[in-house]
């Protein structure tokens, strides 16, 4: 039978009006804004913050991923990070006391040809001299892992490997935002709903408020955290990113018995698919190539993926598609984030986690909430400043970030 | 499912079309001069509005020509397409209700 969800205690977050003025307003009530008012009051002790959120709380990409979590990626910047982040999660259940079956089932990426073995076979190397588990597995190992993977070699991209990370995994998203919005709100964070940021109060260079759609309020500094509508803001403030926003979309399958034990993500034949708690198939491909806002996705998309799905699971094919939907990601050059100081002085910009941000959520959170207390980059988040644009030092992390952007 | 209008074809399926971003970027007239900032921002900065967007279409699976379109990133309307090496169309005037 499929698992029981957590009961959440009725009472989660206090709803208040919005006070004229704050030592940090953080813009996005997304999982990282609500991670870093989360660490800003916990770390920090700085307890006077507001979370505005245009919409609803963790309405956005955190409402709409897929939940995958794992820390393999290539380059020793992204490996501390991510690292760090998978290191946070697995203490933060018990921290938040909230269980948000954070699930550490493993993932596995598969390898189609030649190269993605050697890329893949480099990739297990690398972690491992980062201390991130990993393994290689052949495709019989596979098959071990996850029984229903057809490793047969008459189809047109046979499995020929996987790199298998055994503690990553996924956890229930809306219970992650919920377990983060309480505790934060304990702690006295302000987070208020319904509340769009539209302009930005400037003394010269330095940022002292935002104007919103239920006033002004006034600011200390401020966290930008709003995900693909960085750009905007920026805009909005008067200076540019290096931030392309593209569509993303997910959809899941009906309810089913368990099947399917570990995460699989394809780089190559593109689609991701693991088993949610409750039942369903939970499966995403890639972006839409052109920039959009709209919070849907292309049809032919997801017609890629599910041929993909269908000849990786031949026992999906009669599943029944339930539903699908789109998040607006933004996307870098190098495939990594941006948590850094900006052009304009008291205000910071975490944004461009692209298709794989929410195993980021505590890291993002907690680099983002030091470098907005202290006005200085983490150790763990110098190597994502902004600058790295300038000098050249890219973490082009797009091989290991396993959604193509 | 979006139809693309080639200048050159007339409408077709999008998935015929590569993108290519942002239109009318310019290579750098003197690139000596160029600090690092302007170069960071020739070679990774990009307009990414919501909204009107003058961007870089192929109809890589058709005549295989370059051209440029402008489209409504928020609603994903193609206002026009036109020439890889015209001058975009003005923007329609603003009706009294806007448009959305
Ligand atoms: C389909 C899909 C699948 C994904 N799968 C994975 C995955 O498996 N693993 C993984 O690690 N990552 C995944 N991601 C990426 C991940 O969801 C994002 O990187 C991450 O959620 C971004 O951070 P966030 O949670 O703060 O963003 P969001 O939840 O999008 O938060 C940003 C918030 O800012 C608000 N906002 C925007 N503009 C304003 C404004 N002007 N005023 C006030 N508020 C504003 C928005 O309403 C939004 O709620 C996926 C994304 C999508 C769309
Ligand atoms: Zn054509």
């Amino acid at each position: 039978m499929a698992n029981h969800l957590p009961e959440h205690p009725d009472f989660l977050w206090r709803n208040p009006d919005p006070k004229s003025s704050y030592d940090v307003v953080i813009v996005g009530g997304g999982g990282h804004g609500l991670a870093t008012a989360y660490y800003l009051a916990k770390h920090h002790g700085i307890t006077n913050v507001a979370v505005l959120e245009r919409g609803w709380l963790a309405g956005g990409n955190m409402a709409r991923n897929t939940t995958i979590i794992r820390s393999n990626y290539l380059w020793d910047e992204s490996a501390a990070i991510y690292e760090k982040s998978l290191k946070l999660w697995e203490g933060l259940p018990e921290e938040l006391e909230y269980d948000f079956l954070f699930s550490q089932r493993g993932v596995m990426n598969l390898a189609h040809t030649l190269q993605d073995v050697r890329e893949a076979q480099r990739r297990v190397n690398a972690n491992r001299l980062n201390g991130v588990d990993a393994e290689f597995l052949d495709p019989q190992q596979v098959k071990e892992v996850c029984p229903i993977i057809n490793i047969t070699d008459n189809i047109r991209y046979p499995v020929m490997g996987a790199t298998y990370q055994p503690r990553a995994g996924i956890a229930k998203h809306d219970h992650v935002a919920w377990a983060l919005a309480r505790k934060a709100d304990e702690m006295g964070v302000d987070l208020i709903q319904n509340c769009e940021v539209t302009g930005f109060y400037k003394d010269g260079d330095r940022v002292i408020g935002v104007e919103t759609t239920r006033g002004r309020i006034n600011a200390g500094k401020v966290g930008l955290a709003a995900a693909g509508h960085s750009s905007v803001l920026a805009e909005l403030a008067g200076f540019r990113l290096p931030i392309q926003s593209h569509p993303l979309q997910a959809l899941v399958s009906e309810l089913f018995e368990p099947v399917h034990p570990t995460v699989v993500m394809s780089n190559h034949v593109h689609v991701y698919v693991s088993q949610a708690h409750k039942g369903e198939l939970v499966m995403g491909a890639g972006i839409d190539s052109y920039n959009g806002y709209g919070q849907r996705g292309s049809f032919h998309v997801i017609e890629e993926q599910m041929a993909a799905a269908v000849e990786l699971f031949p026992i999906f094919a009669r599943a029944h598609l339930l539903r699908t939907w789109g998040g607006i990601v933004d996307t870098t050059l190098d495939a990594s984030p941006i948590i850094s100081n900006t052009p304009i002085d008291d205000l910071y910009v975490n944004c461009g986690w692209g298709t794989g941000g929410f195993k980021g959520t505590p890291a993002s959170g907690f680099t983002f909430a030091h470098t907005i207390a202290t006005g200085e980059a983490h150790p763990l988040n110098a190597p994502f400043s902004l600058d790295r644009f300038e000098t050249g030092h890219l973490i082009d992390e797009h091989g290991a970030a396993a959604v193509a952007h | 499912m979006m139809l693309i209008n080639c200048p050159h074809c007339g409408p077709r399926d999008e998935v015929e079309f590569h993108y290519g971003g942002q239109a009318h970027v310019a290579y750098p007239e003197d690139p000596h001069a160029l600090n690092d900032r302007e170069w960071a921002e020739y070679l990774f900065y990009r307009d990414n509005p919501k909204g009107r967007f003058e961007e870089r279409w192929q109809h890589s699976i058709g005549c295989r020509k370059w051209f440029n379109a402008v489209r409504d990133t928020h609603t994903y309307e193609f206002l026009a397409t036109y020439g890889a090496n015209d001058t975009a169309p003005a923007p329609a005037p603003a009706t009294v209700e806007g448009r959305m």
